[in-house]
C-alpha cells in the first residue's frame, strides 16, 4: 500500500512554545474511542483549545486566527508520554504536514513518520530563531525540504539541516510501506522461525 | 568486547540486517487491546492479509472496561462497541481473547507475566508504551502505534534500529518505606522525563537484584515516562523462580533448556554503555510529584521548586505546571488535603502492591474527604485478594475491592478524578487531564497513597512507620 508523499514544503506556521506537550494533550484518552483512522483532528489539543462547554479559548493558538499553516512548531520533548497513533493521525487530519521541535519523544516520531507527518528536529538556538520569526510576523514563512533535508526561514533565509532515518525519507518521499518491505523479505522470516 | 543484555536479546532476533535500512525483529509475542488494536485490523482487511501468527497474539480488554459490575453489559456506547469490536476482530482472525468474564482477563502488563507468556530473552510489544513493564524479566519489550501493531500482524516482525545503551545502577540499602516505585520516581525526577530518549535501559546494581520481579516490573514499566525506548533487568533466581510453574511457562524438559539458556542473559563486565548512571539507595526518600510530568517528583518532605530555579525559556512551561496544579514555588505538599487516592494501574495493581496496602490499611479506616478506588490489575490478582482475605481489610477501611481494569489511570471508563480535584495515584502519568478532564495527579507509591488515604492528606508513610515501630 502506498502512503502519503511528503518532498517539500512552503508554508506558515504555528507557534506553540510549550515543553514536554505529552499525546495525551495531542488527543486526550476519552478520543480514542473511534475504530477508524478519521476525524481526529477535531479534537486535536482538545482540552487546551475548547472550555468544558465545548467552546473555543480565545487564548489558545489554534484559535487565534493570525496563526495559520501546514507546521507546528512547538517546545521540547514534544510527543511524550503514550503511544497512541491518534496523536499523529490528530494532527494530520487537521492539516499539519510537518512538527518541528528541538526535541521528540521516540514513538511519537515513528508514529508520525508512519503516517506522513514530517517530524523536524532542529537546534534550540534554531527552534528560538523560527518562534522569533513567527512572533515578529505571523505569516512568516518556513520552508521545509526533506529531499534535501533543510529547514529555512524565508525571509532572513537562515536555514538549518536535519537528520532524518534514510529508510524513513525513502519512504516519505516515494510513498513506500514498511510492511511491503517486510513482506517482501518473508522468506527470510520463516527461515528465522525454523532455525 | 563484551555484550550488553540488550544487544544479545536483539541479535539473537534479528531476521534481517541491511545496511541503510532498520533492522528486522522478529517478535515473540505480540500482545494487543481493543483501543489500538481496531485499525490495525482494518489494515489488514485492506490488505487482504490474515494474521501472520496468531498463536504469538494475546488480546485482553482493559482500558475501556468499567471496574464495578463487569458481568453486566457496557453501559458506556463507545466503549462497548470497542470492546465488542475486539471481540468480533479477535474470532475472525483465530487470535486468543482474554475478554471481560474470562479467569485471565486484565491489564494487558500484569497478565503477560502473571500467565508466563513474559519470559526472559523474549521480545515483547504492544500498542501501548508501558509494554516496556516486561523488561523485568530480562527481554526486549517496547510500546508501538497502530501502524506497528498492524506490521506485527502482518508480520510478526517489526522495522527497527538499534536503540542507544544505557545503564542505570543503584546500590545501598532503601530507608523503611521506600520502594521500587519511588526509585523510578527519583530516577526520572534526576534525569527528566527526556532524559532516557534513544535508550534501552538496562537496571542493575544491588538495590534492584534485592526487588520482588513486582517490583522490577514497576521500575522498568515507567522507563517510558523518561522517554526510553525500554528498560530491562538481567534475570537471576527470583525471574526463574517467578516463571517458574505458571500457566504459559515450559514445563519440563523444555523448562530446562529454557533456563539453561537465561542463565546466559546479563551484560558481560566488558560490555560498553552509552551511558552509565549511577545513584545511591540512601539518597531517596518516598517520592511524591507535584508536576504535570514524571519527571516533576520530589522527596515528600521537600518543598515544590522556584520558577526562577529554572532557565528563562523553560519557565513559561514551569508555570502552566504549576498553575494547572494549583501550586505555588516553594509550597510542601506534606500535609496538602487531597480528595481522592487511586491504587492500581500497570504500574502498582500486583499482588505485591494489594499485600503490602492491606498490611498497612489493616485497621484503620480512610478519611472522609478521601474517595479510594482500589483496583486489581487482572481478574487473578483479584481473586488471590480474595482468597487471601484482602478484600475484607479494604471493606473495613472503607474502599471496597473493584475489578480490573486501567481505570483511572486514563479515566477511558466511568473511573475519572472530577475537575480540580487532587488525588494520590499509584499510576505513571501526572499529565493534564490524565485522570480527567482538569484533574490534579500527585504520582506516588502505594505506601504514600495508602497513608494518604488514612489521612486524607499528603503523607510521609515513615512519620506512621515510626509510630507503629513505637507501639
Amino acid at each position: 500500500m502506498s502512503t502519503k508523499i511528503f518532498k517539500h514544503i512552503q508554508t506558515s506556521a504555528v507557534p506553540l512554545p510549550i515543553e514536554n506537550i505529552d499525546t495525551d494533550q495531542i488527543i486526550p484518552a476519552r478520543f480514542l474511542k473511534a475504530t477508524t483512522r478519521e476525524g481526529f483532528g477535531n479534537n486535536l489539543f482538545r482540552d487546551w483549545r475548547f472550555d468544558n462547554n465545548g467552546n473555543p479559548k480565545q487564548d489558545f493558538v489554534l484559535n487565534e486566527p493570525i496563526y495559520s499553516g501546514k507546521v507546528l512548531v512547538a517546545g521540547k520533548n514534544f510527543g511524550c508520554g503514550s503511544s497512541r497513533e491518534h496523536a499523529a493521525w490528530a494532527l494530520a487530519d487537521y492539516g499539519f504536514d510537518a512538527v518541528v521541535s528541538s526535541f521528540f519523544a521516540d514513538i511519537f516520531k515513528g508514529n508520525a513518520l508512519n503516517n506522513g507527518l514530517l517530524p523536524v528536529q532542529v537546534s534550540d538556538d534554531f527552534l528560538k530563531k523560527i518562534f522569533d520569526a513567527i512572533y515578529a510576523d505571523p505569516h512568516a514563512v518556513i520552508e521545509i525540504d526533506l529531499v534535501d533535508q533543510f529547514i529555512k526561514i524565508v525571509a532572513s533565509g537562515e536555514q538549518e539541516s536535519f537528520e532524518v532515518n534514510p529508510y524513513k525519507k525513502a519512504c516519505m518521499t516515494n510513498g513506500y510501506d514498511d510492511i511491503d518491505y517486510i513482506l517482501s523479505k518473508k522468506e527470510l522470516v520463516v527461515e528465522f522461525e525454523n532455525r | 568486547m563484551g555484550q550488553t543484555l540488550f544487544d544479545k536479546i536483539w541479535d539473537a532476533h534479528v531476521v534481517s540486517s541491511n545496511e541503510g535500512f532498520p533492522d528486522i525483529l522478529y517478535i515473540d509475542t505480540h500482545f494487543i487491546h481493543e483501543v489500538t488494536s481496531p485499525q490495525a485490523f482494518d489494515g489488514l482487511r485492506t490488505r487482504g492479509l490474515p494474521v501472520f501468527r496468531p498463536k504469538q497474539t494475546v488480546a485482553t480488554a482493559d482500558h475501556n472496561v468499567p471496574t464495578w459490575d463487569q458481568h453486566l453489559p457496557i453501559k458506556e456506547e463507545l466503549s462497548r462497541y470497542q470492546v465488542d469490536m475486539l471481540t468480533k476482530n479477535c474470532a475472525e482472525f483465530g487470535i486468543e481473547l482474554y475478554g471481560l468474564g474470562h479467569p485471565f482477563q486484565g491489564i494487558v502488563h500484569v497478565i503477560g507475566p502473571e500467565l508466563g507468556i513474559t519470559r526472559p530473552g523474549g521480545t515483547y510489544v504492544c500498542g501501548d508504551s508501558h509494554t516496556s513493564t516486561h523488561g523485568a524479566f530480562g527481554a526486549i519489550a517496547f510500546g508501538i502505534g497502530t501502524s506497528q501493531v498492524e506490521q506485527v500482524m502482518a508480520t510478526q516482525c517489526l522495522l527497527q534500529s538499534r536503540p542507544k545503551r544505557m545503564k542505570i545502577e543503584v546500590n545501598g540499602k532503601l530507608q523503611n518505606g521506600v520502594g521500587a516505585k519511588d526509585i523510578i520516581l527519583y530516577i526520572i525526577a534526576q534525569i527528566s522525563a527526556a532524559g532516557g530518549t534513544g535508550y534501552a535501559v538496562e537496571y542493575a546494581g544491588d538495590t534492584i537484584r534485592s526487588l520482588s520481579m513486582e517490583g522490577r516490573m514497576t521500575i522498568c514499566n515507567m522507563s517510558i515516562e523518561m522517554g526510553a525506548r525500554c528498560g530491562l533487568i538481567a534475570p537471576d533466581e527470583t525471574t526463574i523462580n517467578y516463571v517458574k510453574g505458571r500457566e504459559f511457562a515450559p514445563k519440563g524438559e523444555d523448562w530446562d533448556k529454557a533456563v539453561a539458556y537465561w542463565q546466559t542473559l546479563y551484560s558481560d563486565d566488558d560490555a560498553d554503555f552509552d551511558s552509565v548512571l549511577s545513584f545511591k539507595a540512601e539518597d531517596i526518600e518516598p517520592m511524591i510529584t507535584y508536576g504535570t510530568n514524571p519527571g516533576m517528583g520530589i522527596g515528600v518532605t521537600q518543598h515544590v521548586p522556584e520558577t526562577a530555579s529554572f532557565e528563562q525559556k523553560e519557565q513559561g512551561s514551569y508555570k502552566k505546571a504549576l498553575d494547572y496544579m494549583g501550586l505555588h514555588d516553594d509550597e510542601q505538599l506534606l500535609g496538602k488535603p487531597i480528595d481522592y487516592v487511586f491504587i492500581g494501574s500497570c504500574t502498582n495493581s500486583r499482588i505485591e502492591d494489594l499485600r503490602q496496602v492491606a498490611e498497612f490499611v489493616k485497621g484503620k479506616h480512610k478519611a472522609d474527604n478521601v474517595t479510594v478506588w482500589i483496583v486489581p490489575g487482572s481478574k487473578q490478582v483479584q481473586e488471590q485478594a480474595i482468597r487471601e482475605g484482602l478484600d475484607k481489610v479494604f471493606d473495613a477501611a472503607g474502599f471496597p475491592l473493584r475489578e480490573p481494569g486501567c481505570s483511572a489511570c486514563l479515566g477511558m471508563n466511568e473511573d475519572k478524578i472530577p475537575a480540580g480535584k487532587y488525588c494520590v495515584s499509584t499510576s505513571n502519568r501526572n499529565f493534564e487531564g490524565r485522570q480527567g478532564p482538569n484533574s490534579r495527579t500527585f504520582l506516588a507509591s502505594p505506601l504514600t497513597a495508602a497513608a494518604s488515604a488514612i489521612t486524607g492528606k499528603v503523607t510521609d508513610i515513615r512519620e506512621f512507620l515510626k509510630e507503629e515501630e513505637l507501639v
